[in-house]
């Protein structure tokens, strides 16, 4: 699916400059993309090192260890095919946690970590696990409970009430996530059914199909 | 946190520094990996938009929601934000400079921008730091509870404060 949204979205691109007669906006946007593209990398360089290194301490110490132990059952329920006391349980809920707080930054390096632990688990180191997928669920809803960037800007704005948006955020988000756990968990069975007839060649044939209700969703993407 | 994790390590007698400087060996390494993915994810976005075939999706989706009473302003709030994070933050500091902090399209723009996340700069990042090529049905998820929470989150503010 990703292939399919990817060349839809440079080639639908192209066409439209062509059109539109933007075609050095075009191939502006083409460098001004990849350019970003690292500055965002080496703008996360700095995170990255700086919170797994916590993280190495955090799980040298046997924090995630314990963390992993209380929770367990939350995560069981959510990731079942990922074993008790396994550390990507204490990764998942680190960053779990963070995005809760709001803190994008901290969440990121922690939701690599679960992820290249839960790469152990997966027999095909190129096809995303169910686990991987129920995590970037959770990642792209994640219950905000402070979203502490936006109320931010809004005191900057003079807002008489920058944290009213809390209320809101949390209930959006909760919405979001339950919507998210929910088409996991569907889509999850529909692959697990789909599985032994046609086994293991799963090619992203959605994007080739390019159907009305979900890749038409995701052209916004 | 910040120092409550080695605080605690030290007294389980964990060589704190060293196994610091282990672990943020391995974001160094992460960041690197990143860079092919996220370059190829951004210059398709920033061609999309450059390119104006954003703008003529949304022109397309306009009308439909202003039937409903919802401010059209948000609208490119929704194409927005699972695409670009900065992008969105930008479209959303806008739309409360504009109309200010505590209107309407305000509180929904700053809802929008809090619950929702970027989810194909998620997946890139996420899925390029391990090497999946495949990523299943994840992505279908992150947009629908895209969509899902950006309906919310309208809703939610024109119950509240509308």
């Amino acid at each position: 699916m990703i292939n399919g949204i990817w060349l839809a979205m440079i080639v639908i691109g192209f066409i439209f400059a062509a059109v539109n007669g933007r075609m050095d906006e075009f191939t502006a946007a083409v460098f001004d993309g990849a350019k970003s593209g690292v500055t965002v990398s080496f703008g996360l360089i700095s995170v990255l090192v700086f919170w797994m290194g916590m993280m190495r301490v955090a799980e040298d110490a046997g924090l995630l260890r314990k963390i992993a132990r209380l929770l367990g059952p939350v995560v069981g329920f959510l990731f079942p095919d990922v074993p008790k006391g396994h550390p990507a349980i204490g990764y998942i809920l680190s960053n779990m946690s963070a995005n809760l707080l709001g803190l994008g930054n901290a969440a990121t390096p922690m939701g690599i970590k679960a992820m290249q632990e839960l790469q152990t688990l997966n027999p095909d180191k190129e096809t995303a696990t169910p686990a991987m997928c129920t995590l970037l669920a959770l990642n792209t809803a994640s219950i905000t409970l402070i979203p502490a960037t936006l109320i931010a800007i809004r005191l900057n704005y003079g807002s008489a009430e920058p944290a009213g948006i809390v209320g809101t955020t949390l209930a959006a988000t909760a919405v979001a996530t339950l919507a998210a756990v929910a088409a996991d968990r569907l889509f999850r069975r529909l692959t697990l059914l789909r599985r032994p007839p046609k086994p293991p060649v799963i090619w992203p044939k959605d994007s080739a199909r390019g159907g009305p209700a979900l890749p038409h969703s995701s052209m916004k993407g | 946190m910040i120092t409550f994790i080695p605080l605690y390590a030290f007294t389980r007698k964990v060589p704190v520094y060293e196994s610091f400087v282990e672990g943020a060996k391995d974001g160094f390494g992460t960041a690197i990996a990143i860079i092919p993915h996220l370059v190829g994810m951004l210059v398709a976005i920033s061609v999309f938009r450059a390119s104006g075939a954003l703008d003529f999706l949304m022109g397309f989706i306009a009308p439909a929601l202003q039937g409903l009473g919802v401010p059209p302003e948000v609208l490119p709030l929704g194409l927005l934000r699972p695409l670009t994070g900065t992008g969105s933050l930008a479209y959303t500091t806008d739309l409360i400079r504009v109309h200010g902090p505590d209107s309407l399209i305000g509180m929904i723009a700053s809802t929008i921008q809090g619950s929702t996340d970027t989810t194909l700069y998620v997946l890139t990042v996420y899925f390029g730091a391990v090497g999946i090529r495949n990523g299943r049905y994840a992505l279908k998820v992150g947009l629908f509870s895209d969509i899902v929470g950006f309906i919310a989150a309208i809703a939610i503010c024109m119950l509240a404060f509308g």
